[in-house]
């Protein structure tokens, strides 16, 4: 086989390059910057290289560079791109979070010492000597640059390297709160082991696939489907193992049973950042393995995915009725939101199937739902951050009693994520389940429709459980609202003006969904 | 050689590392059965690559090895640290976070 050398695109996969680079010099400033500068260093450098890999998107997709980059390894497309700019966009947001420090009284959400053992003299000392894990910053940026080559990877290996870079980071980022730092390291060994045996489900699914195609490419998988050569046993074993892959990812039922303890145990602005991104990045991926390579096959996958996700909406929506951890209740929820986005995903309503005129197609609707969902979530972990009690934050429910009375602002904007993610109209949420439900229906999956109209409306009355007791209950002893610079603040208000804004005004966003949902092949 | 003998000691290898997952209880246990899950990929990439006469399936190998490799830092940095917070590698007492 000749080989041939093309030098890869580097203006187009800029926004990787500069995101995956910086992350690499954060390494170096650990060694080399003193311990006192680092935090600040460290942080300012992070949202800049966001802020300079987000321009250089916006940049290429004015400029319309919708072409396969790096020797075909990846797609830049329309869907590219509106997830990388949602993936930049929420992980700077993200960032700021990660960046409040006026919050615990000058220091970090995050472990002075991960190494120290809890309660240890080490980590009382380190504690002391105000030491503080920057190494955070640079973990996220890794994590960020497999995200977002994710939803661009165009070969079934790539996907795989992909999967692995943003969840290694994750994993160990996981294992960095201050406190309750039992729960933490906790959760990360539980996120570890169970992400670890889906990622090698996913990959013999890559090895089927190779098998039944000769070829990691999408577009020879496709072709392959189209004029097969081997027999049809082994793509229909190949594709159900990675759907376990990429559906761990996304959250869905079964596979969903570390979603609550991962973001109950992570430091909250690690779980704000993985509820959001992860969730995007997934479900990027999902929606080009399935239409693009998969897609000729879709009757063998439509079926084992929309059971999924009627499990998914039944198990969330159900579930989160009885949570009494706030985290955990917003685990369940986000768990019920993969499965709303799975219903447009098996509707298959694309330009391929005969779309119509004026409607947003499944594709753009799943994108707009992320947008939504993405602000609205973010908001609501930002605010988890600033209720806290004597012990940090206070995260059971019972400690949110009567927070309206306490800080109407803040409960008011609590109130107004939960109706968010309940489908309230004029929120952005109401936009995204009805464009998502519409794909559903339009590709002929009415049940499915039903069953998820049925099940939000046992999820709004769990949001609206949370609402009543945060206005009509007597105050909490002991909570108090903490002080938090504009770090937490910045989050909060841009995710209720956008998630007002796409509710009332969703046009434009809607319309910029609709025209990035042609997938190249 | 006969390609399909060596794709069903792969698909062994990978119930077995599946089936150690699921039924063990030390953390490192359930580690080293993940990697036998890993490896069992590998040999069925490079038998697919062999059947197919391509050299991707073998160059995806080492792909796997790299991040089966990174994936060990991460692992065990996690386990080392629960080991000397509970002194135990058992994930059954790994049991606070529960609805």
């Amino acid at each position: 086989m000749p080989f041939e050398f093309t030098m890869p695109e580097f203006r187009l996969i800029a926004p990787v390059l500069i995101v995956f680079g910086v992350a690499c010099i954060g390494i170096l400033i650990e060694a080399l910057v003193p311990r006192q500068q680092r935090f600040v260093v460290q942080s300012t450098l992070a949202c800049l290289s966001l802020v300079a890999a987000l321009g250089a998107t916006i940049v290429n997709w004015q400029a319309q560079s919708f072409q396969p980059v790096v020797n075909g390894v990846m797609m830049l497309d329309g869907p590219t791109y509106f997830m990388w700019t949602m993936l930049l966009l929420f992980t700077l947001f993200s960032l700021l979070l990660f960046g409040e420090r006026q919050l615990g009284g000058g220091a970090s959400a995050f472990a002075a010492s991960a190494a120290a053992v809890p309660g240890s003299k080490l980590e009382a000392d380190s504690s002391a000597a105000r030491m503080e894990h920057t190494e955070i910053f640079p973990l996220a940026l890794f994590a960020l640059s497999g995200m977002l080559v994710f939803p661009a990877a165009n070969d079934l290996l790539t996907m795989f390297v992909a999967i692995e870079v943003m969840s290694l980071p994750l994993y160990l980022m996981a294992s960095m709160a201050r406190r309750r730092r039992l729960l933490s390291q906790e959760a990360a060994l539980k996120y570890f082991l169970l992400g670890s045996t889906s990622s090698a489900f996913f990959l013999f699914g890559v090895a089927l696939v190779f098998g039944y195609a000769g070829s990691f490419a999408f577009a020879d998988v496709a072709a392959a489907i189209h004029s097969p050569t081997a027999g049809h046993g082994l793509l229909v074993a190949g594709v159900g193992m990675l759907s376990v892959g990429v559906l761990f990812k996304v959250g869905a039922v079964p596979f969903h049973s570390w979603t609550p303890d991962v973001y109950q145990g992570s430091p909250t602005p690690v779980t704000g950042f993985m509820a959001v991104c992860t969730k995007i990045a997934a479900v990027g991926g999902l929606l080009r393995l399935f239409y693009v390579a998969l897609g000729a096959a879709r009757w063998d996958w439509q079926l084992l995915v929309a059971i999924v996700a009627v499990l998914t909406i039944v198990v969330g929506s159900v579930v989160a009725v009885v949570q009494t951890d706030i985290k955990r209740m917003l685990a369940y929820s986000s768990i019920a939101h993969g499965g709303f986005i799975l219903t447009a995903v098996v509707g298959t309503y694309t330009s391929q199937t005969g779309l119509h005129e004026g409607y947003v197609g499944s594709v753009g609707a799943v994108m707009f739902y992320l947008a939504a969902y993405g602000f609205a979530t973010l908001g609501a972990f930002a605010i988890v951050t600033l209720v806290r009690n004597a012990g940090g934050e206070a995260t059971n429910l019972s400690a949110w009693a009567g927070l309206g009375r306490r800080s109407p602002v803040l409960a008011g904007l609590f109130g107004l994520f939960l109706l968010s993610f309940a489908g309230i109209p004029l929120t952005g949420g109401f936009i995204g389940k009805f464009s998502v439900f519409e794909s559903a229906w339009e590709g002929g999956f009415w049940w499915l429709v039903v069953v998820a109209v049925v099940m939000s409306l046992v999820a709004a009355f769990f949001y609206m459980r949370v609402i009543v007791i945060m206005f009509f209950s007597e105050p909490a002893e002991g909570t108090q609202i903490g002080s938090a610079s504009w770090l937490t603040w910045v989050p909060i208000l841009v995710g209720a003006v956008a998630t007002l804004v796409l509710g009332i005004l969703p046009g434009g966003v809607l319309e910029l969904a609709a025209g990035a949902a042609g997938f190249l092949r | 050689m006969n390609p399909e003998n060596y794709i069903i000691l792969a698909a062994l290898l990978f119930a077995i590392g599946t089936v150690g997952v699921m039924i063990r209880r030390n953390a490192l246990i359930i580690f080293m059965s993940i990697e036998l899950m890993l490896n069992s990929c590998n040999l069925a990439l490079a038998t697919f690559a062999y059947a197919w006469g391509n050299l991707e399936g073998q160059l995806a190998a080492f792909f796997v090895m790299v991040v089966a490799a990174a994936e060990v830092v991460v692992g065990l940095a996690i386990i080392v640290t629960i080991y000397r917070t509970r002194k135990s590698t058992s994930v059954d007492e790994a049991n606070l976070l529960k609805l």
